[in-house]
């Protein structure tokens, strides 16, 4: 079966075409816009939380976003084991609402970064990377806040139940402050929830599936979503 | 009805990036004494009800839910009696 995507559009978002043309033009999925009031998911499959900058980021980044009408709905598809993929600001999105736990900061460099990055792949087992054989991953991020922070029990807690998907890494997975580029905790840059169906990452798999780009590894995390419907 | 001012500040152990660089600037314009800038939001609005408790209630509340994200902020805030949302403290 071919999974249907589900885009929602917030005022602001500026990643949802991409995400559009991604999995619905380059990869052959199903994809439709949902409209941030609307209050019907219009039989997604999966739910993107695409990335831009929703309600001009004001108070702080997702905060307004968290109570949309159609998040109600988002939440409560979540909550019944749905598959939920947020992506830069969709990512935190969902941390304010809560269905992933921490913040996110302003960058620790204080500056916007604009470029490919290589992801550590940590946790292979989950409906978002199943189908990743590499060890690292290269995707490009653009964000001003992507400094990944919690408490420490949360981290442990992350730690022990394989929560951390991705970390910024070198091309072959050494991880280290040189690698990080935001100064993000544990150079965290992708976490699922505990049961593992709801997925946050800053770097933008969207932006790295055309082969037009000449990098295609952000194909392999929409391709793995989609085996999960097979 | 009273006038709601809130604070909502960055945890102490929160890096605040902004803080650093206003203060870059202020050790450029010379302001050498200037330590430790921290940088947080300040909001004002009215809360239309007679009864304080009501009052400090809702403003708790709208500052849990929205105004401040309790993992990395804290908040204050004062209620001022008025008469309309014209009267100046």
């Amino acid at each position: 079966m071919k999974p249907k995507f589900g885009i929602v559009v917030f005022p602001g978002s500026n990643c949802d075409y991409d995400a559009y043309y991604s999995v619905k033009k380059v990869l052959g999925y199903d994809a439709e816009f949902l409209w941030h009031k609307e209050k019907d998911l219009k039989g997604s499959d999966v739910i993107i939380l695409p990335g831009g900058f929703s309600y001009g980021d004001y108070l702080r980044t997702g905060a307004i976003a968290k109570f949309s009408p159609i998040l109600e709905k988002v939440v409560a598809f979540a909550n019944n084991g749905g598959i939920v993929f947020g992506i830069c600001n969709g990512f935190q999105i969902l941390l304010e609402t809560g269905l992933l736990p921490g913040v996110m900061l302003q960058n620790e460099s204080l500056k916007f970064v604009c470029k490919d990055i290589y992801l550590k792949v940590e946790n292979k087992d989950t409906i978002f990377t199943k189908g990743i054989k590499k060890e690292t991953i290269k995707i490009p991020i653009k964000h001003g806040e992507g400094n990944y922070y919690t408490d420490d029990v949360t981290l442990k807690d992350m730690l022990a139940n394989g929560q951390i998907i991705f970390t910024y890494s070198s091309s072959d997975g050494i991880i280290n402050k040189k690698y990080n580029p935001n100064g993000s905790l544990r150079n965290i840059a992708g976490i699922t929830n505990k049961r593992k169906n709801v997925m946050g990452m800053m770097p933008h798999p969207e932006n790295a599936c055309d082969p037009v780009l000449r990098k295609t590894d952000g194909a392999l995390i929409f391709q793995s979503i989609a085996m999960h419907f097979n | 009805m009273y006038k709601a001012t809130v604070i909502v500040k960055r945890r102490p152990k929160i890096l605040d990036p902004q803080g650093k660089a206003v203060e870059q600037g202020a050790k450029l314009l010379g302001f050498n004494n200037v330590k430790h800038t921290r940088i947080g939001k300040y909001i004002e609005f009215f809360v239309d009800t007679k009864d304080l408790q009501e009052a400090e209630k809702e403003v708790r509340e709208y500052s849990e839910k929205l105004l401040s994200n309790p993992i990395m902020e804290d908040f204050e805030f004062t209620l001022t009696e008025v008469k309309d949302t014209k009267e100046k403290e």
